[in-house]
């Protein structure tokens, strides 16, 4: 059951990955990653809300599941993250692949920092 | 038009993202309902495996949790093996919709970025500001390590006897 519940968000969150990564794309022209530079700091904040809800004794176990490793993890990505990188550094963009690789953690790491603060604040 | 002799322009393989790059002419497309389908089986099977080896492999209060670690660095160095096969690999192109299957969708879904932070933020939670930093360092030396070492090795493992 709880394997289902994560079945259940990676279905969802996977392809919205892929389409949130196309849709930030024909946005812009830069080499720069955004795509999935968005997709992380998206997973990282409703992650972080999430897991600060549940603390709050605000979500289920099952929510937790759902959206946690099921729609976060899924939609979040470390392997393209990281191919990215080393993509933006073979091809000569060495300051874009530091700053990919710096920007994205430390947004990341704020993001669900910031999520789960505001999340028991709001559900204290 | 005087780009005679001058180097050729990076061919269109040479994508910066794996998932989908739209300076590609040939992924500007719409995507297909079957490449969605296959992204999302692929996204299942991922977190599937990742949600496992966490259940395996749980990382107790204040501990360092090298699961997720190394779910990352695993996963990134498959999508480097995955992404020279693709681009570099064989005479024939490969199956359209290998690539959303096994690189956007298994380790797209298997990696993760969210449990990341979240471990780094539990363990500052944790008064463990220390192993967090250190997690958060080597977590992406462990990834940038592997992408780059596994591409390596399979490039070389690839074009090794085309050079001869």
């Amino acid at each position: 059951m709880n394997w289902l519940l994560v079945v259940a968000g990676a279905v969802v969150g996977a392809p919205l990955r892929y389409l949130t990564d196309r849709a930030v794309q024909q946005r812009h022209d830069s080499v720069f990653p955004w795509g999935t530079f968005v997709v992380n700091a998206v997973g990282c904040l409703v992650l972080g809300v999430l897991t600060g809800a549940a603390m709050a004794g605000a979500a289920s176990s099952w929510v937790v599941l759902l959206l946690g490793p099921g729609l976060c993890g899924a939609l979040s990505t470390y392997s393209t993250f990281s191919y990215e990188t080393l993509r933006l550094a073979e091809r000569g963009w060495g300051f874009l692949a530091a700053a990919n690789a710096v920007v994205s953690v430390l947004v990341g790491l704020g993001a669900v920092h910031l999520g789960s603060q505001v999340a028991r604040q709001l559900f204290a | 038009m005087s780009r005679r002799g001058s180097r050729p322009a990076p061919g269109a393989a040479e994508a910066i993202d794996p998932d989908v790059d739209l300076h590609v002419p040939a992924q500007r497309a719409e995507p297909q309902g079957r490449v969605l389908a296959a992204v999302a089986v692929g996204g299942a099977l991922g977190a599937s495996a990742r949600y496992g080896i966490s259940l395996l492999w749980p990382a107790a209060p204040g501990a360092f949790p090298w699961a997720t670690l190394w779910i990352n660095a695993s996963g990134c160095a498959l999508i480097g093996v995955l992404m020279v096969l693709i681009s570099e690999g064989g005479r024939t192109a490969p199956h359209p919709l290998l690539r959303p299957f096994a690189g956007v969708g298994v380790l797209g879904g298997f990696t993760t970025f969210s449990t990341y932070a979240m471990d780094f933020s539990r363990l500052l939670d944790e008064g463990e500001a220390r192993s967090a930093l250190a997690y958060a360092g080597l977590t992406v030396v462990a990834a940038l390590g592997a992408v780059w070492a596994a591409a390596s090795v399979t490039r070389f493992a690839v074009r090794g006897p085309v050079a001869r």
